[in-house]
């Protein structure tokens, strides 16, 4: 360490790198080394040479190439790419987030990567294939929400990837092409930790499944798809009790006394499960056989069971270590009101309708009552996402008051533009106060007959907000503009039916730049506005979305036709050149 | 996409049937206060606004001054349900007749997000050799490729009356039906003739 004659340069200026990188390695959050990074260029050098974990949350911010130049010792990275509203059928299906670009990038310059996640991707066969022959020590593969690719590719990963500790396939649209994926895992392989292959249709090989699960004595986490029978669930679980987390599929038969002893059985075994789902096609008759798991259960995931009734919060009420549960509405007030007493270390809460488009009648469930006794109860409560028909000012009020630790607050009125359905008002008091009340709210959904003045709450109180998501509320542009103006921490804003207009927008461009992604669909926005915008913010990509068969070119349109969809986001690489006919970027 | 964008929103029309959520039914309301371009709006698949206080609640149904109460309006994408979630949920298994078949087939009217989807299912379930005839008129109808005959399918609703299929918003439809028979067009002439669009 060497000092120069004259002014003396502090000390820790002639570190070596490794002590940096070293010094980095215990800085938490990518934003802190971002943060580092700024600082000189010493420490952008050694941050960035570093890093071995990535996350890009939009696939399009920047071009792959420059991400794996920048980042050379990354070893496990996420990708995400369409929009959130994508899931709800918002946009259409040939918009883009190609995989294909980060997978070729990766395999040229991450030689040693290990995982690789990819949400809401278009995922192709090829993808796996050069994953499965590029990276001679990649271990987890995790697929969520995405297409592209068929069980082929899925074989691919499963006889290439001799080190796979962890294959999750969550919620994707898989084609199955009857390829035998599972029976290519070679017979000596034993080092897989993890499998979720829920969203498979097919049929599985069961006595592939029950080898492979017999030899991988590290298994902590299964999760089956709907071909398993129950009878089959209890076998493999027999063979694997040390598991932590299990799926079981469709867990529905017709009751049977040998069959529930043998359920009961295996379950007694498995003395490490935390966490549970699976389809349960409402057979009560067999919740009786989980109930010794109850108690270590920290995960309950019933949002795909139509279970229902006595049983169903008999088992719940004995899962008093509860963290999470995800419930369909079929719980109703009652039920909401045991896991209150029952669940008081519960952090997370997600309530799912059984009848989202009234179907059966538009039979009511569930109100804003489970909504106030479980927020009354449960001090731990931080996050909810909660579906229901009806709500009141004074509901939300209440709740407010008793939890001001929410981090995200998800309210999802079935009708639009439903009111507080005892004063007949807007429910603007209701979210004002939840967002008055919970300094440290990060994610915020809101529902029902909203006004202006419920934007200026948020505006005004929302600090800490990063994401926004609202749908058929506000008057005018002035509710826009109050959420751009205010808001520091915004990173993701998603409207739809709200009469916000190019003003708003145009007002608070550069506030744009400081955000992930705006999303708006069914607007009063136009086309004059969309260009205007682009040309301000040269830095963000804007792209005006029409239905697919809709291909009428932007320039060619008046400077006041509307504009039915819009996704606005920042982007390091200038405008993409993969989009579809129905998408155009002004 | 079918050519919904030149209709009304407040005329109720079969569904496209293509995506689940992208149902021909897709009313969606702006409340006063929204831009002047709103005036041409009148065309466009999205319906205008009446000119109530935003205090009072507003079925978004009732989009035309007048209009009968339409049945509970479909909005894309709302509520905020995943594919996945709703695949899971409860469903509306009916029977499937054809005239002249053994057998009855059975199909979850959930699976489908339209009347063409539906169709098209039916033409697999039950012949290969079926192939699906539009007229102009919109009526759609199952043809045996092998010899000729005609099918049109219709379905009894809760009502116990035998109704032509396609007539009602598809939601309407998923709630009505009871059973779905493909009837040989020489008996479906005796059903009574659409309402002229």
């Amino acid at each position: 360490m060497g000092r120069a004659g004259g002014p003396a340069a502090p000390p820790w200026h002639s570190l070596p790198d490794e002590v940096w990188e070293h010094a980095f390695s215990f800085l938490p959050a990518d934003a802190d080394r971002g943060a580092a990074a700024c600082a000189c260029h010493g420490w952008l050098r050694a941050e960035r040479r570093s890093r071995r974990r990535l996350v890009v949350p939009n696939c399009y911010a920047t071009d792959p190439r420059d991400a794996v130049d920048r980042f050379p010792s990354v070893r496990a990275a996420e990708v995400k790419g369409k929009p959130h509203f994508a899931d709800f059928g918002l946009l259409p299906p040939s918009w883009g987030a190609y995989a294909a670009p980060w997978v070729a990038a990766a395999a040229d310059g991450w030689p040693l990567l290990e995982e690789l996640s990819f949400k809401r991707m278009f995922v192709t066969d090829e993808c796996l294939e050069m994953i499965a022959s590029s990276f001679r020590n990649f271990q987890v593969l995790r697929l969520n929400s995405c297409e592209g690719f068929t069980t082929a590719g899925l074989a691919a990963i499963t006889e290439g990837c001799r080190n796979l500790k962890e294959l999750d396939l969550q919620e994707n649209y898989i084609d199955d092409c009857s390829s035998h994926w599972l029976s290519n895992f070679p017979e000596c392989y034993t080092s897989l930790e993890a499998l979720n292959f829920s969203c498979l249709h097919g049929e599985v090989n069961f006595t592939v499944l029950e080898r492979l699960v017999s030899r991988c004595r590290n298994l902590k986490t299964l999760k089956l798809n709907n071909a398993i029978p129950l009878d089959n669930v209890a076998s493999l679980l027999r063979k694997a009790p040390q598991i932590i987390e299990l799926g079981t599929g469709k867990f529905s038969a017709d009751y049977h006394p040998d069959l529930f002893a043998k359920v009961e059985a295996a379950f007694a075994g498995c003395t490490s499960l935390r966490r549970l789902s699976g389809t349960w096609d409402a057979v009560p008759d067999y919740l009786p056989a989980f109930y010794c798991v109850c108690e270590g259960l920290t995960s309950l995931n019933l949002s795909y069971a139509t279970v229902q009734g006595p049983e169903l919060i008999k088992f719940i009420s004995r899962c008093k270590n509860l963290l999470q549960l995800w419930v369909m509405d079929l719980i109703e007030d009652h039920g909401l009101s045991v896991v209150a007493s029952s669940c008081s270390k519960l952090q997370e809460l997600r309530v799912f309708p059984s009848d989202p488009f009234g179907h059966n009648g538009g039979q009511v469930f569930l109100t804003e009552r489970g909504l106030v006794d479980v927020s009354a109860s449960c001090p731990k409560l931080e996050s909810v996402l909660y579906f229901c028909s009806r709500m009141t000012n004074e509901a939300l009020v209440m709740i407010a008051k008793n939890r001001p630790n929410f981090t995200c607050f998800r309210l999802a009125l079935l009708e639009p533009r439903s009111p507080d359905y005892i004063t007949r008002q807007p429910l603007d008091a209701g979210f004002s106060a939840i967002v008055e009340s919970c300094k440290g709210l990060r994610r915020l959904s809101m529902s029902g007959l909203l006004t202006d003045l419920v934007f200026k709450s948020i505006g005004a109180h929302a600090d800490r907000l990063e994401m926004l998501s609202l749908a058929f509320a506000g008057d005018s542009d002035l509710g826009l503009n109050d959420i751009l103006s205010g808001c520091k921490s915004l990173k993701k804003l998603e409207i739809r039916d709200c009469p916000f207009g190019d003003k708003a927008l145009l007002a608070n461009a550069a506030k744009l730049e400081t955000m992930r992604s705006l999303w708006m669909n069914s607007c009063s926005l136009t086309v004059g506005g969309c260009r205007l915008l682009a040309l301000k913010m040269p830095h963000l990509t804007v792209e005006i979305i029409n239905d697919p068969g809709e291909t009428c070119p932007v320039e060619s349109l008046p400077f006041d036709s509307p504009v039915e969809k819009l996704y606005v986001y920042r982007t390091l690489a200038g405008p993409r050149s993969d989009t579809p006919d129905c998408v155009q970027i002004v | 996409m079918s050519a919904e964008t030149e209709r009304s929103s407040t005329e109720s029309c079969p569904a496209s049937g293509l995506d689940f959520e992208d149902t021909a039914l897709t009313l969606t309301l702006r409340l006063p206060g929204s831009s002047s371009s709103s005036a041409a709006d009148a065309d466009r698949k999205r319906g205008a606004s009446s000119s109530t206080s935003p205090a009072a609640h507003q079925s978004p149904s009732l989009a035309a001054a007048g209009a009968p109460p339409a049945p509970k309006a479909q909005v894309v994408g709302w509520p905020p349900v995943r594919s996945f979630h709703k695949n899971a949920l409860a469903a509306k298994f009916v029977k499937v007749a054809v005239d002249g078949a053994p057998y009855l087939r059975k199909v979850n009217l959930h699976d489908y997000a339209g009347y063409d989807h539906l169709i098209r299912a039916l033409q697999d379930k039950f012949c290969s050799h079926f192939t699906i005839r539009r007229f102009g008129n919109d009526e759609t109808k199952l043809v045996d490729a092998v010899n000729g005959t005609e099918y049109v399918p219709t379905y009894e609703d809760k009502d116990g009356d035998w109704m032509l299929v396609g007539d009602v918003p598809w939601k309407m439809f998923v709630e009505a039906c009871q059973r779905v028979r493909l009837m040989k067009n020489s008996e479906a002439v005796n059903l009574a003739p659409r309402a002229a669009r």
